[in-house]
């Protein structure tokens, strides 16, 4: 079982054309620079945004289909999304915002927990920092139980090492779920390290070249590193 | 000094503010949140009463609430009795006149509230109806508050429009702008002092408030 998406969008820039796949349990990590269609796709995934021609489909489910007139509103696909930055609810506190959608209000316990929450569940977003308040988005996206989670740039507006500690937590979590992920980041480390599948996107297109050159060794680079790279390149593909 | 009339203008403008919240901030959503045929049309006739002076809006809404009048004609079939010359006919008076002036407030705090927490609120599964209880209202409470001071005290002061459909019948259509109007005929200035100045404390304090939540 997997998600399958063939998209076409024209931008002002370029046109978006792209396949990808990605199966159940597993996470795509969408890597590009700023402004290559990373997060027009994602959108598209989500229902955001409307493709001018393609299909996508989860299981059986068809979420899009240009040719059948098909296009599920993103409150009927069921997703998880954790956006670029802070998007909580301002009037809900931390636990209103997790609790949004779920169904399992036990679910939102053990989801702030892990993300050591707990103590802060009645603090409103704005009473709380960067790192906490996408801990928190995270949880909101989760505790719905969505069957997809989609997650744009999640962590890009903190600090490197909330931005690790966050990345180690997330990866966590998502290798215990059944459902597929798709990660958009323009940091490789982090499309490294979270994707199961890494999938280069430039200029609307997937580009795996670009991910050759900017991930080359430099000059004089010892051996030992230039085989561990080759190793990492081939387990991320 | 004579408390019915100033009773009666504030009876006319709670009743007036409440429905027109009521009737405002749906339209402010669909307005700011879709894109619809005809938005633009329906946008310039919910606001042509700002462009129109009061006393013309009056004379329209005076044939429209009428006994030949489409309003009027409704009124009559479904409760009996004619809309003219009553306290709810200036209610539905001065719901037309004041409709901009609540849409346009309101309209604005919709604008303020962040396209991405719309977005967030459909990815979590709310319908458009649900997101505007559970998100858009919420997070337009102060502005809300202040449109409906500033529709309170916008009717509070009708008169034009009040004139023309309510006349003046003592404990029923005479609010205190149109008894202010007839001491001022009559030459009793005394009466027209103690009700002008009533309104100068009312109106004061309320657009403080109005600029307390708008700061927020």
């Amino acid at each position: 079982m997997c998600l399958t998406a063939v998209l076409k969008k024209k931008t002002k820039f370029f046109t978006i054309s792209v396949e990808l796949t990605c199966p159940d349990g597993e996470t795509l990590a969408l890597i590009g620079p700023s402004g290559s269609g990373k997060t027009t796709i994602i959108r598209m995934l989500a229902g955001l945004v409307t493709p001018d021609e393609g299909r996508i489909v989860y299981r059986d489910r068809v979420f899009f289909d240009s040719s059948r007139g098909v296009n599920l509103p993103p409150q009927k696909r069921k997703l998880g999304y954790v956006f670029q930055d802070y998007s909580l609810f301002p009037h809900l506190t931390l636990y209103g915002n997790a609790a949004f959608a779920a169904q399992d209000r036990r679910e939102v316990d053990a989801l702030l927990g892990f993300f050591g929450l707990t103590a802060l569940r009645d603090r409103k977003p704005q009473e709380v920092s960067g790192g906490e308040r996408q801990r928190c988005a995270v949880c909101q996206a989760l505790a719905r139980n969505p069957q997809l989670l989609l997650l744009d740039e999640p962590f890009s507006a903190l600090d490197v090492v909330t931005r690790r500690l966050l990345r180690n937590e997330l990866k966590k979590i998502t290798e215990t779920r059944t459902f597929p992920v798709v990660y958009v980041t323009h940091d490789i480390t982090e499309a490294l390290f979270i994707g199961n599948t890494v999938l280069p996107i430039v200029g609307g297109a997937i580009d795996r070249a670009w991910m050759e050159r900017i991930t080359a060794p430099a000059a004089g680079t010892d051996a030992r590193t230039k085989a561990a790279r080759t190793t990492k390149l081939a387990l991320a593909y | 000094m004579e408390l019915l009339p100033l009773y009666l203008s504030a009876k006319l403008a709670t009743v007036a503010t409440l429905i027109l919240i009521g009737i405002a901030a749906p339209l402010a959503y669909l307005l700011t949140n879709f894109t619809w045929p005809g938005k633009s049309f329906v946008e310039a006739l919910v606001n042509l009463p700002i462009a129109l002076p009061p006393t013309v809006i009056g004379f329209y809404l005076l044939f429209l609430l009428g006994p030949k009048g489409f309003v009027g004609t409704v009124w009559e079939n479904l409760f009996g009795g004619t809309l003219l010359f009553t306290f709810t006919g200036i209610v539905i008076a001065s719901i037309f006149y004041s409709l901009p002036f609540a849409i346009q407030p309101i309209k604005a705090s919709f604008e303020k509230v962040d396209p991405r927490l719309k977005e967030s609120a459909y990815v979590l599964g709310l319908s458009p109806t649900a997101t505007f209880f559970r998100v858009i209202i919420p997070n337009s409470v102060h502005g809300i508050a202040a449109a409906a001071i500033l529709v309170f005290l916008h009717t509070m002061g009708a008169f034009g429009v009040v004139l023309m459909v309510g006349g003046s019948i003592a404990g029923e259509t005479r609010v205190a702008s149109i008894a202010i109007y007839e001491a001022v005929e009559s030459m009793q200035y005394e009466k027209a002092w103690a009700l002008s100045l009533a309104f100068i404390p009312i109106g004061y304090g309320f657009l403080l408030l109005v600029n307390r939540l708008t700061r927020k």
